[in-house]
């Protein structure tokens, strides 16, 4: 089996959200970028196939150059190859169709990206490939067997799942539960020194047209002061939130 | 020029955010001096989508789509899109929507933006307001296609009324193959879900152990309330993952959220902050949450909740 991983490269969730170039571009001063955590969840399910059936598992970022060491890491998990294609990743559309391309020439059985980035929250490079490449997709996806070329997914829906079965080749988009929390592999010493010798492909596409621009940032409006209620007096919390905030 | 708006059935009855997304449909219709037409998919009954103003009401009824699937869904939305001379397809925030959009927007080669907050500041280039970095910020994203889908955060835009009298066409697509097939559907019918709820209650390490979720439970209860948790809460297990909330867990944009035992992580704060109240239980005054909260208690949960469940279940009493 050879599997493809899409890894987004995101600050790391504790960053501070600045904005520089007149609000115009994210400030990565002082941040630290790592594997997008629904991303992350896939790249160990994919581990997990590897050890068990021997899979080939590649990992693809679109980006740029600064990417090459979470890339890096993704090697030092246990990925056998990682490819860069060197673009600035501004638009889903365009993101998805480098991925796509790639892909077809390279024919995967299975495709693991994320639900969604963690920083632009789009929801939309893993359908997008989808439908480029015509092959199954299931998103929100917190459980994955393959078994003889057939593949059982399960699907988070609101208030539920559901069980879905396809053949291969497909496409998730991941999220925790596919693997849990606590079965996150971390590199350990020998995995980043093998990740030393292994292939980091840089591929410089030809270009895509894009279909979205992000154009300015705002910061949300600084919150109101908070009132505090005393824990002996809760028919005052009742009457704020009925008659000033009207929320009950 | 015209606008389609695709709203999701539960039970073969619209679902509750409807409303908001052809709101903002005919809102948009309005700008761009165009025709609404609102696409329903096994609807018994429409007319009180009519309040909203459709022009055009175009009903599918096939049982052979009573089991969602994101492909045969955007592939219809498409066909009706292209039998109608749309040009910009609205969508609800909701889990199937945001499953089927990126599909559709490959058929329709469309430009598409998710987690929009408010109607357009421009039309050319068409420029809408979108949530990013997980509510630690917004940004303005311009679609530069000649075709748009957009998707609208749940709860962010509101509805408004503008009664219509909407024509009524029976639409009948081609149904396509899917290679995907549902093997079982574990979905709790009655349970009011994280999306749907108008008042969430959650809960954090603070509760010390799944047996003391009672309390939560019934405070949920009595304000009709969908229950969630912080991801610590989830990953030992204490509730399942479908309730862990946050960056990483699901995004909660409700009218009121009370956060009992929960510190207020950056990365739960990330997921929560587009809801409207916040609503603050720590026995820690220095705790993060106190500094994004609307109204906040100092004090235990265990004994703070259940008095609190007792006067509001009076209040519910006196008020219904
Ligand atoms: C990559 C990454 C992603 C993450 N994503 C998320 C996410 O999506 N969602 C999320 O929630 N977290 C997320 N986290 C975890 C986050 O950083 C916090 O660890 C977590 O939110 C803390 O959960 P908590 O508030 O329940 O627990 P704690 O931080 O342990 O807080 C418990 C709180 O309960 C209070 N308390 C204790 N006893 C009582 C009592 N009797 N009555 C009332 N209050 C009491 C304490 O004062 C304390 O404030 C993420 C972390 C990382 C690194």
């Amino acid at each position: 089996m050879k599997i493809l991983v899409c890894i987004s490269c995101v600050p790391d969730t504790t960053s501070k959200i600045n904005f520089t170039n007149n609000d115009t571009e994210f400030d990565t001063n002082g941040v630290q970028f790592v594997i997008n955590p629904n991303d992350e969840f896939g790249l160990t399910r994919a581990m997990w196939f590897k050890e068990k059936d021997g899979a080939a598992v590649d990992v693809i970022n679109v980006g740029e150059q600064t990417n090459d060491s979470v890339l890096r890491k993704s090697l030092a998990i246990g990925a056998d190859k990682a490819l860069r294609i060197n673009s600035k990743a501004t638009d889903s559309f365009q993101v998805a169709s480098y991925i796509a391309n790639y892909a077809k020439e390279n024919s995967y059985d299975l495709i693991i990206a994320g639900r969604e980035s963690i920083d632009y929250n789009g929801s939309m490079v893993p359908g997008m490939i989808s439908e480029m490449l015509d092959i199954s997709f299931v998103t929100n996806c917190v459980g994955l067997e393959i078994e003889n070329g057939t593949a059982t997914a399960e699907r988070e829906i609101e208030g539920g799942k559901e069980t879905l079965k396809c053949k291969l080749p497909l496409i998730i988009g991941g999220q925790k539960g596919l693997v849990e929390e606590s079965d996150l592999k971390i590199p350990n010493m020998r995995g980043i020194m093998q990740a030393r010798q292994k292939p980091l492909t840089v591929i410089e596409p030809s270009e895509i047209k894009i279909k979205t621009t992000t154009n300015k940032f705002y910061r949300p409006e600084e919150k109101k002061e908070i009132t505090m209620i005393n824990s002996d007096d809760l028919d005052r919390l009742i009457d704020l939130l009925h008659n000033e905030a009207k929320v009950i | 020029m015209s606008v389609l708006v695709y709203i999701e059935s539960k039970n073969n009855k619209p679902k509750k955010n409807s409303a908001e997304v052809i709101s903002y449909g005919k809102e948009l219709a309005n700008k761009l001096s165009c025709e609404l037409t609102v696409l329903t998919i096994n609807i018994d009954e429409s007319t009180e989508l009519n309040k909203y103003g459709p022009d055009k009401i175009l009903k599918i009824s096939d049982n052979s789509l009573n089991i969602f699937d994101a492909k045969k869904f955007a592939d219809i939305i498409f066909q009706a899109a292209n039998k109608f001379s749309i040009s910009h397809v609205i969508l609800n925030g909701g889990v199937d929507s945001k499953y089927l959009a990126p599909m559709l927007a490959v058929k329709f080669q469309a430009g598409y933006v998710s987690n929009v907050i408010d109607l357009p500041s421009k039309l050319e280039p068409f420029t809408v307001r979108r949530t990013s970095f997980s509510n630690k910020s917004f940004c303005d994203a311009s679609i530069v296609s000649d075709k748009k889908i957009i998707s609208i955060s749940n709860n962010s835009f509101g509805s408004l009324e503008n009664p219509s009298t909407p024509e009524i066409i029976d639409f009948k697509p081609n149904v396509i193959e899917s290679g995907l097939k549902q093997e079982s559907l574990d979905s709790a019918k009655d349970q009011i879900t994280i999306a749907d709820a108008d008042v969430v209650v959650s809960a954090g390490r603070g509760l010390k152990g799944p047996e003391n979720w009672g309390i939560i439970e019934e405070l949920a209860d009595t304000l009709g309330a969908a229950t969630a948790c912080s991801k610590p809460v989830s990953d030992l297990g204490w509730r399942p993952h479908s309730e862990h909330v946050g960056q990483t867990g699901k995004p909660v944009s409700t009218n009121l959220y009370i956060a009992i035992g929960i510190s207020g992580a950056i990365q739960h704060l990330a997921g929560v902050s587009s809801s409207k109240v916040k609503v603050v239980i720590n026995t820690d005054p220095e705790a993060p949450f106190f500094k994004a909260a609307d109204y906040g208690i100092v004090g235990d949960a265990f004994e703070v909740v259940p008095k609190l469940n007792e006067k509001l279940k009076a209040f519910k009493a006196e008020n219904n």
